[in-house]
């Protein structure tokens, strides 16, 4: 009924840390930047040397959330549950049509938003396991 | 029907992503065709644990119906990615195009 509401209210939330998570990488590859030419380290690999910045790890998030809410917003279209007008949800309507449309998304919106994050999380596990395993391998003395 | 055509659609954008890369932004394309693969499992699971049995037989309409579905969700996600596609313009073609126009 509108179960990918849940997918996309999290699909928000995830975009709008992605992107201050955005600024404050950006932010601190400049402080980086000017660390090094005070003869320090750098706290991160660069870009396209084994890491993954977490911005990126997060819009893979996003980019699901997204794609399935959109996709499962169409299908709802399709079948005359979502309508172009106000209020836009056919069972807001009817009062027990509404409580059955929020019990489904209580259970399989949320299952959805909690399957495809937990998905992510073995995406992320993953990825950081593989860059683990190609720092060694790319550094000088390994 | 439709979580069928989309599961095929996401190992298709995925194979294809593993061959040529992201040069093309195939990612979305996988992370939208995935995302929905997904979401319809669960769909699915929750139908099946109503329907039981039955949920693997369904009307032959009702499947016509979820496989037009299918094949439109699939021509929704490639527009949507060619959009992306667009508007990232990895190879330049669109701003080189333009600036042609504008001469």
């Amino acid at each position: 009924m509108a179960c990918f509401l849940v997918s996309a209210a999290e699909a928000v939330v995830v975009t709008a840390v992605a992107a201050a998570q955005s600024k404050k990488e950006k932010k601190e590859a400049e402080a980086g930047n000017i660390d090094l030419s005070e003869g320090k380290t750098a706290v991160l690999p660069a870009e396209g040397q084994g890491h993954v910045p977490f911005v990126k790890k997060l819009k893979w998030l996003s980019y699901m959330l997204w794609g399935g809410a959109i996709l499962l917003a169409f299908e709802h279209l399709w079948h005359g549950e979502v309508v172009p007008w106000f209020p836009f949800l056919t069972a807001m309507a009817d009062p027990a049509d509404a409580m059955e449309m929020f019990h489904e998304m209580a259970t399989v919106g949320v299952t959805m938003a909690v399957l495809i994050t937990v998905v992510w999380l073995i995406m992320v596990a993953v990825s950081n396991v593989l860059e683990k395993r190609e720092l060694p391998e790319q550094s000088p003395e390994a | 029907m439709t979580l069928l055509i989309t599961v095929f659609a996401a190992v298709i954008a995925t194979v294809v992503w593993y061959n040529i890369g992201n040069k093309m932004s195939i990612g979305v394309l996988c992370f939208l065709f995935w995302g929905a693969s997904i979401m319809w499992f669960v769909d699915a699971i929750f139908e099946y644990a109503e329907l039981k049995a039955d949920y693997f037989a369904p009307a032959a309409a009702d499947m016509l119906n979820d496989a037009f579905l299918g094949l439109a969700v699939v021509a929704l996600a490639l527009v949507i990615w060619l959009i992306v596609l667009l508007i990232r313009d990895p190879k330049g073609t669109v701003r080189l195009s333009l600036r042609n126009m504008s001469k």
